[in-house]
């Protein structure tokens, strides 16, 4: 039998039907649906008289348009109420399962599938939000897709797709100190670039891998899709088991068994073929910041920003003159020299726990820079609750940070959580598009531990010296 | 969903790679419930200054582009998010056709849901097409989906690959989910499998 790859196996497993043109309808374990890209999908249902064919395979829940203040008495922004009520409502009417706004187990769609165990190995796991990829994690083909593929997906529990081609990111070393999962993407991603994944889905292996826990493993699947890649891929093993185990929705006692042994079996064959493959090595990274627009435009905390006359394509050039621009930046600015007026920490690429507790350590008796507004935004509400019995909500709050309620918050900014024009901000989310955490806000992608240290000096500071 | 089989237009130059999502429709258009409507958002943050009055030096706002139905982009046209938004915006502008030298995937797919033909061509083609879209409405392109071609104002063609089926259902205006239902034993067969093999699921 020939040599397969991990994101083979999966695929293979899922065909229900493959057309002469390669075309194939695979099959859907697992679907996440949220408030923003769900109402019209239902409304579609509702005109052509269809059910939800799997409603057991479908889980809603509340983030992207939710406040992060208290919401015990409702939510005042008539069009956000709206579009939560009709998630309601479509959950209620399809039979599906609603975590609303006020449950705990509500949270960022991508924290909540696999804090549940709804996220299990060798599955497909679909949902109308690009950074689906993080379920890759746990060894699930997981990856974003548009309303009118939830529509389909929850009309017929199936996808229309053409199989991508295998890239393998291959990270050997072992990260120094202060450098994380988070720096890691975004090294890869300055590496291939915001299109370098594009048709592919990435297997991500070697020892930095393999060392980073569950939460990491997210962080560096969650960004995949900033590289261009729809799904990303780590193969499970004992920290997958050790995570799942007990989850609500994870199998029990025998059939936790013999799910263990299918999932042991999900590992890329030695010599399967990849049509690409990038290398990369831990021990040389360093805290790495973002300095335009794009994902890809990274640099390192010692580095300064580049100058894009050093750029030779012409349209590539511009874009990237427009990004500094933008930014309010100047070629050849130390990074260490740009002033922030804004810390977010929080969204589903760095709203867990782990996250949390690194960010604690940093802060910890010290205070909030005068300058600096700096939020905290759990990934969900047991993330909320796991913070709390820790205590680290009381380090935050002494510290000066905002201490929020859960949801997606100023990662997109949907909600009233949001830049003002010009305002400058360390986010430990995923993108730094123009406009993303508000009209002409200027956005610097980091890790947390990069966020809370800035947040303290009130500009970039190499966290690795800083105490 | 409407055919798409030749169309002959204004093509508008966004000379700008990396276009993401939240570019062709920020964020603030993504609370409604409904499909239409989202051409005032399209490009908003670009299109409009902070007063809201149009910005007159933005390519749709030229008096040449106002009814442009064809965009010529820069490299990876799509990126970030999955918003489906993006291509109802751009339709409901009342733009038919993408062409760039590459998509992101989700936005490429979302594209053929809509009625929507994006055309992915060479870094050349893409030099040539963006002169000819820089001479507004004395140069339209049209699109022939069914011959896979673009012809220019000047007599040139430029030829384009596309999937079969998905050329198939554009042209012919198909919705995928009736064509799916159509596979439904097999569905159940694979759902009656998998209940034996992964019982746990």
């Amino acid at each position: 039998m020939t040599a397969r790859t991990l994101y083979d196996k999966i695929w293979d497993d899922h065909v229900v039907d493959t057309q002469p043109d390669g075309t194939c309808l695979i099959y859907i374990d697992r679907h996440l649906v949220h408030e923003v890209t769900s109402p019209q999908a239902f409304e579609g249902l509702r005109v052509a008289g269809r059910k939800v064919r799997a409603p057991q395979k479908t889980l809603a829940v509340v983030d992207h348009n939710v406040p992060t203040t208290d919401r015990s008495h409702g939510i005042e922004d008539p069009e956000s109420a709206l579009q939560v009520a009709t998630l309601a409502d479509n959950a209620r009417d399809f039979g599906v399962e609603y975590y609303n706004e006020l449950d705990q187990r509500q949270g960022i769609v991508h924290v909540v599938g696999p804090e549940q165990g709804f996220t299990l190995p060798g599955t497909t796991i679909v949902c109308g939000d690009s950074h689906t990829s993080t379920h890759g994690a746990f060894g699930a083909l997981a990856h974003g897709i548009g309303t009118s593929e939830v529509e389909h997906v929850l009309a017929t529990q199936t996808l229309i797709q053409k199989k991508a081609k295998n890239m393998l990111v291959q990270v050997d070393g072992t990260l120094p100190e202060g450098v994380t999962a988070k720096d890691i993407i975004l090294a890869i991603i300055g590496e291939i670039g915001t299109a370098g994944g594009t048709g592919h889905v990435i297997e991500y292996a070697g020892e930095a891998i393999r060392s980073l826990s569950m939460e990491g493993r997210m962080t560096v699947c969650n960004m995949s899709i900033e590289g261009g890649a729809r799904a990303g891929l780590v193969a499970p093993d004992e920290k997958t088991y050790a995570y799942l185990k007990d989850r609500p929705k994870a199998p029990k006692g025998a059939a936790w068994a013999e799910a263990v042994r299918f999932w042991e079996t999900l590992r890329t064959d030695e010599g399967a073929h990849f049509d690409a493959v990038i290398r990369l090595d831990a021990a040389n990274l360093p805290p790495i910041v973002t300095w335009g627009t794009s994902p890809e435009d990274v640099i390192s905390i010692n580095g300064v920003v580049p100058n894009p006359d050093d750029i030779q394509e012409e349209t590539k050039r511009q874009s990237k003159w427009r990004a500094l621009e933008y930014m309010g930046l100047k070629p050849g600015t130390k990074i260490t020299d740009i002033a922030l007026d804004r810390v977010f920490i929080g969204s589903c690429t760095n709203g867990r726990i782990e996250d949390l507790r690194e960010v604690a350590r940093i802060v910890a008796g010290k205070a909030v820079n005068p300058n600096v507004n700096a939020m905290i935004v759990p990934g969900s509400g047991l993330v909320k609750m796991q913070a709390e019995a820790e205590g680290l909500d009381k380090i935050f709050k002494a510290a000066g940070f905002d201490w929020r309620e859960p949801g997606c918050s100023m990662c997109l900014a949907m909600n009233a959580d949001k830049l003002k024009p010009g305002e400058r901000c360390a986010s430990t989310s995923n993108r730094n598009f123009e406009g993303r955490q508000g009209f002409k806000g200027r956005t610097h992608l980091v890790s947390p531990a990069m966020a809370a240290a800035a947040a303290i000096a009130g500009h970039f500071v190499d966290v690795r010296s800083f105490g | 969903m409407e055919k798409f089989t030749t169309l002959t237009g204004v093509a508008a130059p966004l000379e700008i790679v990396n276009v993401d999502t939240d570019m062709i429709i920020p964020k603030q258009y993504l609370k409604t419930i409904k499909r239409t409507g989202l051409g005032k958002g399209l490009f908003a943050e670009m299109r409009y200054k902070e007063d809201g009055s149009e910005n007159p030096d933005f390519v749709l706002n030229k008096p040449a582009y106002r009814k442009a139905q064809i965009l010529v982009a820069g490299d990876n046209f799509g990126c970030g998010s999955s918003r489906e938004h993006a291509p109802w915006a751009l339709l409901d502008f009342g733009i038919r056709c993408v062409i760039s030298t590459s998509f992101a995937d989700i936005f490429y797919n979302n594209c053929f849901k809509n009625g929507i033909l994006p055309i992915t061509v060479s870094p050349e083609d893409l030099d040539k097409l963006m002169d000819d879209a820089r001479r507004g409405a004395n140069a339209t392109l049209t699109i022939d989906l069914e011959a896979q071609e673009i012809r220019g104002p000047d007599g040139g063609k430029v030829s384009f690959e596309i999937d079969a089926f998905r050329k198939h259902c554009l042209l012919n205006g198909l919705d995928d989910i009736g064509l799916t239902m159509e596979k439904a034993p097999s569905i159940e067969a694979y759902e009656k499998k998998t209940a034996t093999v992964h019982p746990w699921l």
